[in-house]
């Protein structure tokens, strides 16, 4: 049995501690697509209708690949790194020879955090990117808030949410088992360290913007 | 042993079954031959002194007894079991019978001294928290650290984290012990210490070590049978084996060399002036 508090842990560390830099970034984004679309929307009339845009995007593509951005370049690197150095400093053949399952004891605590952690960043992310959009909204446009949120709402499904969550889940399968395994890979020392991360961190980009197209797709095509 | 064959070991007296039989043990990487052929035998309450100069293969030896690596051919067989062609979890039953203290401690860096101590109790045990915090305070005391239990091993020095290594290799009280070189970085005090500690742990326990060092004033301490690995064209072979009055008597003299400290004599440490301008000039 794994160790429920290496779990909590892992939890504050791959998903809590990123939530300044999570929340920066959706507030940020959900502010400059909410200006762009302003300006583009209210040359057609249309300005009514950026609420709407900025909820679809970011609860269906923005706000998932954001987040996964940030916690793939915060704590998929810091996995990697950690595992990678207690792989040169023979942390991890002392837990096989003490007859520790590393897999256990390491491995599941990390992803079972990523799993919990990367959808609800995803969700928390999503919130805060169209709390940005609400201020451009609301000091730009003079939009009130509960327009804001009925055209939020009427547009946006609960399946759009969902689609969101889907794909970070899947996002969090994909930058753990990378991450893991490029740390528990790691040959050399200090260099083989730095390698391993470089290598986790682009491979993981990689494997989540290929997923996040077939998904989309899936998504634009079956359901 | 000084009038016989360099590799012939002292004859078991009858000391029942050995804890430890490694038999044509042979390891290569690549075309690099390692380990070439080595046999020995470790029986209870022994300390085996596995020595040999800088990279003769003396911790890959340990990793092979220890299970962490596989050999090429030939047969390890601990607790009169068969350990070369077993899968991790069969193992495992094996390794809670052994303590392994690492080279450089090996803690877990995110856990406190008084954690990694714990961790083989928590792990393996079904000891109530109160008694392991107690157990760890007494291998802390063993070890002469009694006070550090809340540190983290970076905050420690590198023979302190070697003495928390060895308290943590003890805390099961195991049957064998495996240790590589452990007083390598202590003080000559500490040094003492640590080796009396292994004494005390074979004689009044009746525990068994194999102990990797090139301290040879530790190795005769503490040592009841030795084995010296060789280098250069006597690379990963058995030069030498016996007790230490055995090997202390030996005429061999690349072991004469090594024992003495003596940088003239048959263990390559630089090339001949031939050789060099060979491999110069190409």
């Amino acid at each position: 049995m794994f160790s429920l508090d290496e779990c909590f842990r892992q939890i504050v560390r791959i998903g809590v501690q990123a939530i300044p830099m999570a929340s920066l970034t959706a507030f940020s984004v959900g502010l400059t697509l909410a200006m762009q679309s302003a300006r583009e929307l209210g040359k057609m009339g249309a300005a009514a209708y950026v609420p709407d845009l900025v909820s679809l995007t970011l609860l269906r593509e923005l706000g998932p690949m954001l987040i996964a951005v940030i916690v793939i370049g915060r704590s998929g690197s810091a996995v990697t790194a950690e595992l990678g150095t207690m792989k040169v400093s023979e942390e991890i053949e002392a837990l096989e020879v003490m007859a520790i399952n590393p897999v256990r004891f390491l491995i599941v605590p990390r992803f079972i955090a990523m799993l919990i952690m990367l959808p609800a960043l995803t969700i928390f992310g999503d919130y805060i990117g169209m709390f940005g959009a609400w201020l451009i909204c609301n000091l730009s446009l003079d939009m009130s808030a509960a327009t804001y949120i009925i055209h939020s709402v009427e547009r946006a499904t609960t399946w759009d949410l969902f689609t969101g969550i889907i794909k970070s889940f899947v996002f969090a399968w994909l930058i753990i088992l990378i991450a893991c395994d490029a740390g528990l890979n790691v040959v050399g020392g200090a260099e083989g360290v730095g390698q391993s991360t470089t290598k986790s961190v682009v491979n993981s980009l990689l494997a989540m913007l290929i997923a996040n197209a077939i998904m989309t797709g899936l998504f634009f095509f079956i359901f | 042993m000084s009038a016989s064959t360099p590799t012939e070991p002292s004859p078991a007296k009858d000391r029942g079954e050995p804890v430890i039989e490694v038999t044509d043990l042979v390891r290569k990487f690549g075309d690099r031959t390692v380990l070439d052929g080595i046999n020995f035998k470790v029986y209870k309450g022994d300390t085996m002194i596995i020595m040999g100069g800088s990279g003769c293969g003396k911790s890959t030896l340990l990793r092979h007894i220890n299970g962490a690596l596989k050999p090429t051919s030939g047969s390890i067989k601990i607790f009169g079991e068969e350990i070369t062609g077993k899968s991790e979890p069969e193992l495992d039953a094996i390794r809670k019978r052994f303590g392994m203290n690492f080279q450089f401690g090996a803690l877990l860096q995110s856990l406190t001294v008084g954690e990694n101590i714990a961790l083989p109790l928590r792990e393996h045990s079904n000891i109530d928290s109160s008694i392991i915090d107690l157990v760890v305070k007494m291998k802390l005391e063993l070890v002469g650290l009694t006070g550090f239990e809340n540190l983290k091993p970076a905050e420690i020095s590198g023979g302190m984290r070697k003495r928390v290594g060895l308290a943590r290799a003890v805390a099961l009280d195991p049957e064998l012990l495996f240790s590589d070189e452990p007083t390598s970085g202590l003080d000559p005090v500490m040094t003492a210490v640590v080796d009396q500690l292994t004494m005390d742990l074979t004689k009044n326990l009746g525990m068994t070590a194999v102990v990797v060092s090139h301290d040879m004033t530790s190795c005769f301490r503490i040592g009841s049978q030795m084995i010296m690995l060789g280098t250069g064209p006597y690379q990963g072979k058995i030069v030498a084996q016996g007790t230490p009055e055995e090997i202390k008597n030996n005429p061999h003299p690349f072991l004469q060399q090594f024992i003495r400290g003596e940088a003239d004599g048959p263990i390559p440490l630089k090339l001949s002036k031939d050789d060099y301008i060979k491999r110069l000039v190409g």
